[in-house]
């Protein structure tokens, strides 16, 4: 396709894109690199319903000098990046100095908020990742071989999970895991320990995360899938049965093959959705426990008072670890994209 | 001989074990939202009992509270007191615009994409990638001062552009990947035959990309409709859509919240969405019987 | 019970002059417009309404929602600013004083205001910046005919709490007979400050952003805190407002420290047995180590004027506002806040609360960078809650994590 046509057939996409994801991208990494100017405070006697106490507040006169000499703060470089709420280099080196072993390592490790929500967070990309699309992919086929009648009920029901607006639905299954929910009983029941509480446990809160996410995110691998089932070609699938291959070594030779582009998307759009885990450890109440990147963002967004630049530098390493772990899945996608006939 | 026979056995397996999980996906997916169904017709002291589950599905305190076991408290109040169907409206304005505007924005570019077979293209779509791993609460923390200044916040426009923004690069790649299963030679042999791009794209493309565009339209749709983040903080309270709104059922640390009105919100906004999915499931299943597709 | 006691002297008085003065003026607004930021809450949507009857030719408007923290700063840093008046506590008031974004009401007081109370008036170095009309606290929850049963006295220290909670315990009357909000992060942070400065103890160095909560105070704090949380439910780091509130009205505890504001819903006829409601009683906080104020914070709502509008717009949204916590609009609305409004009875719903004042009980500080402590113990005191570290290190924890975040925001250097 010529440049000229490329360009006019992408520069929707482009000017929004560039608008509302790139310029905001760029303040973000320019925030993360300042801190706030030093705030002068005073002494003064504040009153109110309940009585006068002696409390500091800001001098605005003083600071509005500062702030007008350096409207973006004061220049931090990298220095937010390696503090304890992020990389910790500090820390880091004080725990492995005094640390005996690897596990001692980890486990003192797990005290700093950014590698605490890290571990977690990996831990969560590794695990229903890949259960999604196993599931995904195996509910597509057994849809796709069902009668017609049933399709379109079926399809709708495999949707629900993603359907039901998430914190909603979360919430209902939040108390149905709930000592005297209806899981929470059931669960109970079967391991015969009447005081077990998915809730309180730190490794069962992780396993109803991880259950919760191949749940929720499991349609969306299906109806990707199903969609490209659509679209397999038939002369193939029909060669493949003439020379009397069974219908799984069909799926296996001739369906997995074709839908393989649409399992990288699902991978990519999995991998970094699951990196950036957030709402479910909100609707479940698990921040003690299972606190993810995104968590982290919002406790500093979320506080009486925002820190903005802690939040943007959480949100950048973020980014980054995104990159880390979409470049397998990239080299792939270029691999494809060049033998397709790239210039 | 034998040989067909050892497959047709072993189909006959395949299915069994294909059906099997059907339903057991079936059962793990809709149940929840059964039970939600049939709660939603409680009081919240029998759905979220803290005493004893079966109360869900007796509803003894339902029973004493409003004198039957079932009641549609939770539908009246939501939906008559708490003017609910105003949210509706604006779910609906929002939805629509964002999944017509990103498929239309999203098409062009991911056909684009999926033609065009320079590098660039593949770096275009490695940056917007990127861009998606962008979490968007702080995107959105980062709208609220301009929109303030610039007097844009709060409007459904504003709301609807950003979710068209938001979800671009989802929607390219998704789409680009679905071009890329067409084969090339259909719209290059209808250049052949004089056509430009464009009207090789409207008279050739565009009739068989339905399966793709629909199951993206379906994304597009589910980010719009549940999202959180952005309607919450960039709408005023007479432009809310629903999702906001039904956490503010909920209550808050302060204040106790109605729980049901939530739940029954919840219930009455998936019963249309059957309609529209059966619907588009016919049109995923036309797109291949248009037959186009196999070239 | 300052609240009653003004009431009781001037409350008929002015209430026949409020009734006198409405008429008279009207509410009549002239040009200027009132665009309102508050809480989603029951009482501000009730003040909310009344200032709406005034007449304007500007504009008239509210948005009421719960994320009206996350819009409030970057509201009224627009210029001109979104809103004209943003209804805020004690806590949520400091972003807008340290940014320097809501303006001195004392000139509009002296105008327009002159029948407010002096305790409504809510003032920093001497300057009026906001106006209080409700109030609210976390205060202890019993029922009485559970302690009755255990042969208990009502507790009036967290001492005899813990011992009270053992003994029902103890008879096999109920496994966790405690329960209090204490879900990780804000409501976990907010019972440490309630149990730290019911113990005395300071959260800074004076005058310094230099936190100071690593001492014996701290420790002890937080023991009691562990002490109260082993008498809890397992699952207790996951307990906000809506859980301890249903627990309570399942009849499942008994005793409880919970919101004054929650107290009404937890008394009505809805969602609870007759057991549980008329044996659930509303008390002060108690108090802790033999200290003699309840180990509680006091919280106000009030509402605060945008500084970036124009002074036709300030007083247009100042006497709007007026209008709206004039003592009529507390007429059906006396169970839903603890009202700071002249002529206001308790009700047995705000005991709690009106106990815990008058018991001298402290107010949530609204010093510019105590949100970032707050929200520093709210991340780090769940690994203790859990008897993953030691009192000592949660402690230094917090104070590593403030530091960083009050380096980082200009606090200390």
């Amino acid at each position: 396709m010529p440049h000229r046509t490329f360009f006019w057939f992408i520069l929707p996409s482009l000017v929004a894109m560039t608008l509302f994801i790139f310029v905001p991208i760029v303040s973000v990494v320019f925030q993360s690199l300042y801190v706030e100017h030093e705030q002068v405070v005073v002494v003064s006697e504040n009153c109110g319903p309940f009585g006068c106490t002696e409390e500091t507040t800001i001098d605005q006169d003083a600071t509005r000098a500062l702030r007008e000499a350096e409207p973006l703060g004061r220049f931090a470089g990298l220095s937010v990046y390696t503090d304890r709420a992020h990389l910790a280099a500090d820390e880091v080196g004080a725990i492995w100095a005094a640390s005996t072993g690897l596990g001692d390592f980890v486990s003192r490790l797990m005290n700093l908020p950014f590698y605490r929500a890290l571990i977690f967070t990996l831990s969560y990309v590794a695990i229903v990742t890949p259960l999604t699309i196993v599931l995904g992919l195996a509910i597509a086929l057994g849809v796709n071989g069902l009668p017609k009648v049933f399709k379109g009920p079926t399809i709708f029901v495999s949707l629900l999970p993603m359907i039901v607006t998430p914190v909603v639905g979360a919430l209902v299954l939040y108390w149905m895991m709930e000592q005297n929910g209806i899981l929470g009983s059931a669960l109970q029941a079967i391991t015969g320990d009447p005081t077990l509480s998915l809730r309180a446990s730190a490794p069962l809160t992780w396993i109803t995360l991880y259950i919760y996410g191949v749940w929720s995110s499991a349609p969306f691998a299906f109806i990707v899938y199903y969609a490209g089932l659509q679209t397999v070609p038939q002369e193939p699938l029909e060669a493949a049965m003439v020379d009397g291959a069974s219908r799984w070594e069909r799926i296996r030779y001739v369906v997995i093959p074709h839908l393989a582009p649409l399992t990288v998307f699902i991978a990519l759009i999995q991998l970094m959705d699951n990196f950036r885990v957030f709402e479910p450890i909100v609707s479940f109440n698990a921040g003690a426990v299972a606190p993810s990147l995104s968590y982290n963002i919002y406790n500093d967004l979320r506080g009486e008072i925002t820190l903005f630049n802690s939040a943007a530098a959480t949100s950048v390493l973020t980014i980054l670890g995104v990159v880390i772990l979409l470049t397998p899945v990239l080299l792939r996608t270029w691999r494809d994209f060049t033998t397709k006939g790239g210039h | 001989m034998s040989a067909d026979v050892t497959s047709q056995r072993r189909s006959t397996g395949l299915v069994v074990v294909s059906s099997v999980l059907v339903l057991l996906w079936v059962v793990v997916a809709s149940f929840p939202f059964l039970w939600t169904l049939w709660g939603s017709f409680k009081v919240e002291s029998d759905f979220f009992s803290r005493t004893d589950w079966t109360n869900a599905l007796n509803g003894t305190r339902t029973t004493i509270e409003t004198g039957g076991p079932f009641t549609t408290n939770g539908y009246s109040g939501a939906w008559i007191d708490q003017d609910f169907w105003r949210n509706a409206m604006n779910t609906a304005i929002v939805v629509t615009s964002t999944v017509v505007i990103s498929l239309t924005l999203g098409t062009l570019g991911g056909y684009a994409l999926a033609r065009s077979g320079f590098r660039y293209a593949f770096w275009l779509l490695m940056i917007a990638l990127v861009f998606r791993a962008m979490p968007h609460i702080t995107l959105v923390s980062g709208y609220l001062l301009p929109f303030f200044e610039w007097n844009l916040w709060g409007h459904l426009p504003t709301t609807i552009i950003v979710l068209v923004a938001i979800n671009q690069p989802f929607t390219l790649w998704m789409l680009h990947s679905f071009f890329l299963q067409i084969p090339k030679d259909l719209d290059e042999s209808a250049m052949v035959d004089g056509c430009n791009r464009f009207e090789a794209f409207w008279r050739v493309i565009v009739p068989v990309m339905w399966p793709g565009v629909i199951t993206t339209g379906l994304f597009s749709f589910l980010l719009a409709y549940n999202d959180f983040t952005v309607t919450a903080l960039l709408l005023s309270r007479e432009n809310q859509t629903m999702v906001p709104r039904i956490v503010s059922f909920l209550g808050s640390t302060f204040e106790a919240g109605n729980v049901m009105f939530a739940v029954a919100a919840v219930v009455s906004i998936t019963a249309p969405l059957f309609v529209l999915i059966l619907f588009f499931q016919r049109q995923i299943v036309s797109g291949l019987t248009a037959g186009a597709v196999k070239g | 019970m300052t609240i009653t006691k003004t009431a009781l002297l001037a409350g008929a008085a002015t209430l026949l002059a409020g009734a006198a003065w409405a008429d008279a003026h009207g509410c009549d607004l002239g040009e200027g417009n009132v665009r309102i930021l508050g809480n989603e809450f029951g009482a501000i949507q009730a003040v909310v309404d009344r200032a709406m009857e005034c007449t304007t030719s500007g504009d008239m408007s509210a948005n009421l929602t719960t994320e009206h923290k996350e819009l409030q700063v970057a509201a009224l840093t627009a210029d001109p600013a979104q809103y004209t008046v943003a209804i805020v506590a004690n806590s949520s008031i400091v972003p807008l004083l340290n940014d320097d974004l809501i303006r001195p009401l004392d000139d509009l007081i002296a105008e327009y205001g002159q029948d407010l109370l002096p305790t409504q008036q809510i003032s920093v170095g001497g300057q009026v910046m906001a106006i209080g009309f409700m109030a609210n606290a976390q205060h202890l929850f019993y029922r009485e005919d559970i302690l009755e049963q255990a042969g208990l006295e009502v507790p009036t220290t967290w001492e005899e709490v813990i011992a009270a909670g053992q003994a029902i315990r103890d008879q096999g009357i109920m496994d966790h007979p405690y329960i209090s909000n204490t879900m990780t992060g804000w409501n976990l942070g907010q019972e440490f400050n309630n149990m730290y400065l019911g113990l005395g103890g300071s959260f800074f160095e004076p005058g310094t952003a230099q936190v100071a909560i690593n001492n014996e105070t701290g420790v002890k704090a937080l023991e009691t805190l562990k002490a109260l949380a082993e008498l809890s439910n397992p699952d207790f780091l996951t307990y906000d407002s809506n859980a301890t509130g249903a627990i309570w009205e399942a009849g499942d505890a008994a005793l409880a420290m919970m919101w004054g504001s929650r107290g009404g819903g937890i008394l009505d006829d809805e969602g609870s047995t007759e057991e549980v409601t008329s044996n659930t009683v509303l008390a002060a906080a108690p108090t802790v180590d033999g200290g003699s104020i309840p180990a509680t914070t006091l919280w106000w709502d009030g509402f605060t004027i945008a500084r970036n509008i124009s002074d036709e717009d300030a007083a247009a949204s100042f006497q709007a506002m007026v209008h709206g916590i004039q003592p009529e609009v507390m007429e059906g609305n006396e169970e839903a806040a603890v009202w700071l409004i002249e002529g206001y009875q308790p009700t047995p719903a705000a005991a709690g609360v009106a106990a815990s004042a008058q018991g001298g009980a402290i107010p949530y500080p609204m010093l510019p960078y105590a949100g970032l402590l707050h929200t520093a113990l709210g991340n780090e005191l769940s690994d203790f809650m859990q008897g993953r570290e030691s009192a000592e290190q949660a402690l230094a924890d917090v104070e590593a994590a403030y530091t960083t975040a009050a380096r980082e925001q200009g606090f200390v250097n």
